[in-house]
């Protein structure tokens, strides 16, 4: 707090007119509790449905109802809602397929736009500009809206009810982001590093290899945007995935649907959704909002 | 470097382009193009029932219904968006979706984003403690699916579990209980204020960012001259986070105008009640896939997707040529 007296007392004036002083200083230390208040509260209203829907999932249907705000110690504990999720739905198989679909999408965004970045910003060729124009389209243009020749392509590709179908139309709808930041960057790598790797004999190929981990930052922050849509997508998953594809989104929306009246099943299988997703962003938290903060500036 | 570049035929250009461009070609612009084209063409309705029902959906029948009827289209030039615009049947529907689609946000708008500003103003003050805990943790549903977002609500807005409603009663506002999101009335704002609090925090976060990068200086001799917190905010903080407003509204609007999961998932196929929480997503998903006894129609559904892309382009346009012009020359 001296900090702050120190910038509100920058000369003696302030001194001099004490009254007026603590009087400000009183008002900004009642404005810092408000702050506080109004962010306690907006908080709470935040995280209430998250914590109410983790906690009562390990509760009979009896307690859920009675007792909704009591944490599940001794007797009240119980694991039924989950042994029900378990045993109805086939939540192993959807956490792979969201596993796979999201980790095949990132790895082949990340890969293949950071190609076409490093192209883009490193060679001065004949319809650059108009390139990058065609590939920022669809950062503003939803792809969903070609969702019924999506469907004809993938029918006729024989892709569909396929992981590949899914990372495939992921890959395409997330690469114009991840080529749009990545060739940022991509161009603030210093020209002299690469121009002494090419005196040096290196190909073009061995100097993209080169550049890679000096982009890692932007790389990361690619990977932090695309891997929530691509996990959280209802969408395409209802659209074209199979029985055996079906992604945890979607099967946690069916499951949810059929167990209406079941409030420890669908409480359980909401939890179990939430949870892979919830412990990723307590972990990456910072630099995703770090990502966001720093994205909107450069934009 | 561009001499050492040009020496061979630039093979590696091509190489470095290729795999990008194809597959962003093949799965994202070609699809949008064609469903713009296919809008333009007509496919006898086959009297086969589509299998989907809600939330109980076996995709490979509908994926056959689609391939046996995309066969023989016919170029029918406009007459699809005259049955969309001018056919009771359809224009009615249409109307309501668009309409629920205005207000949807509107609702986002008017809440969503003036609320993000302040909790982002909060979230910058000087010297506030806790700033990291509170922004992870009031971020933290956006980061899951609309599709859990949806079903926690429907569940804690359940009579029979009550909890909306006795938070209500225990404030002693239980007078203002209502069926949710089963009334005409509170439905669409209900719903709408929902994906408000799912959404907020990324807003929130664009309007941290802005704020953060005024310089410090500007602020402590506003504060020195004896200018009240909300004169700061109106003459110093609010003209200079003005380009954030215009991408916030933009995306808002993209993303209000493409929204369907959140519907779907509390309000069903048919968007209850009455089709009065139905929007533009939720329409083009029950004409294109077909819902109970009614069969989908693909060309339909193509026609009403490039109504919402002329509205979303629309969108875009009036932010690029309307607002970021007038930005930049008020901002010299």
């Amino acid at each position: 707090m001296s900090s702050i007296d120190a910038a509100a007392s920058p000369s003696g004036a302030s001194r001099a007119t004490g009254s007026v002083y603590e009087r400000w200083q009183l008002g900004h230390k009642l404005s810092g509790i408000g702050i506080h208040v109004v962010l306690l509260a907006y908080t709470t209203l935040a995280m209430f449905p998250i914590l109410i829907t983790a906690i009562n999932s390990f509760k009979k249907q009896g307690d859920i109802f009675g007792q909704p705000y009591t944490i599940p110690t001794g007797s009240m504990f119980t694991m039924i809602g989950y042994q029900t999720v378990f045993k109805r739905a086939d939540v192993l198989s959807y956490f792979s397929n969201s596993l796979i679909i999201t980790l095949g999408s990132i790895g082949l965004s990340l890969l293949l736009g950071s190609m076409a970045a490093f192209a883009l910003s490193e060679y001065k060729f004949r319809g650059n500009t108009l390139l990058g124009l065609y590939m920022a389209l669809g950062i503003m243009i939803p792809i969903r809206l070609g969702t019924v020749s999506i469907v004809r392509l993938s029918s006729t590709l024989g892709l569909t009810g396929t992981l590949q179908g899914l990372i495939l139309i992921y890959v395409a709808q997330n690469l114009p982001l991840a080529i749009f930041i990545l060739t940022q960057f991509f161009s603030e790598v210093p020209i002299d590093l690469k121009d002494a790797a090419r005196i040096d004999g290196a190909s073009e190929y061995w100097v993209y290899r080169l550049v890679i981990p000096l982009v890692r930052q932007a790389l990361f922050s690619v990977t932090v945007f695309i891997m929530i849509p691509v996990w959280n997508d209802l969408w395409f998953p209802l659209i074209i995935s199979s029985d055996s594809t079906r992604t945890i989104t979607l099967g946690v929306a069916k499951f949810a649907g059929e167990f209406q009246t079941d409030y420890s099943a669908q409480l359980a299988a909401l939890t179990l959704a939430m949870l892979p997703v919830l412990v990723i962003y307590a972990i990456f938290s910072r630099q995703l909002i770090k990502g966001l903060m720093t994205g909107a500036v450069k934009a | 470097m561009q001499r050492i570049a040009r020496k061979a035929f630039p093979t590696h250009i091509f190489v470095f382009l290729l795999p990008a461009i194809i597959i962003y070609t093949l799965f994202m612009i070609y699809p949008l193009f064609d469903s713009l084209r296919l809008s333009f063409y007509d496919q006898s309705v086959i009297n086969q029932p589509a299998t989907g029902n809600l939330l109980n959906i076996q995709a490979p029948n509908f994926l056959a219904l689609v391939a046996t009827r995309t066969s023989q289209p016919i170029f029918v030039g406009l007459d699809n968006f005259h049955t969309l615009l001018g056919d009771p049947n359809w224009a009615g529907q249409f109307k309501n979706a668009l309409g629920n689609n205005f207000v949807f946000f509107s609702i986002h708008m008017l809440v969503q984003n003036p609320l993000a500003l302040f909790l982002a103003t909060l979230l910058t003050a000087k010297f506030l403690r806790g700033r990291a805990i509170y922004r992870t943790l009031i971020f933290a549903p956006t980061t899951l699916s609309v599709v859990i977002i949806g079903f926690i609500w429907k569940l804690l807005l359940n009579q029979n579990w009550g909890i909306v409603d006795g938070f209500l009663k225990g404030i002693g506002l239980g007078a203002l209980i209502q069926p949710w999101l089963g009334s005409d009335i509170t439905a669409l704002p209900v719903v709408s204020l929902i994906s408000v609090w799912q959404w907020v925090a990324l807003p929130m976060v664009l309007f941290m960012a802005a704020l953060v990068s005024i310089p410090e200086e500007l602020l402590e001799a506003a504060r020195v001259d004896g200018a009240s917190a909300w004169r700061i905010f109106t003459e110093i903080k609010f003209p200079l986070v003005l380009p954030t407003v215009g991408i916030v509204g933009v995306l808002t609007f993209v993303g209000n105008f493409n929204a369907f999961d959140l519907i779907y998932t509390m309000q069903g196929l048919l968007a209850t009640p009455n089709y009065h929480t139905d929007i533009l997503g939720t329409f083009f998903f029950r004409t294109f896939y077909g819902f109970q006894l009614k069969s989908g129609n693909p060309t339909m559904g193509t026609t009403i997707a490039a109504m919402m892309f002329l509205i979303i382009l629309t969108g875009v346009l009036i932010y690029m040529f309307g607002w970021q012009r007038r930005i930049a020359r008020i901002q010299g």
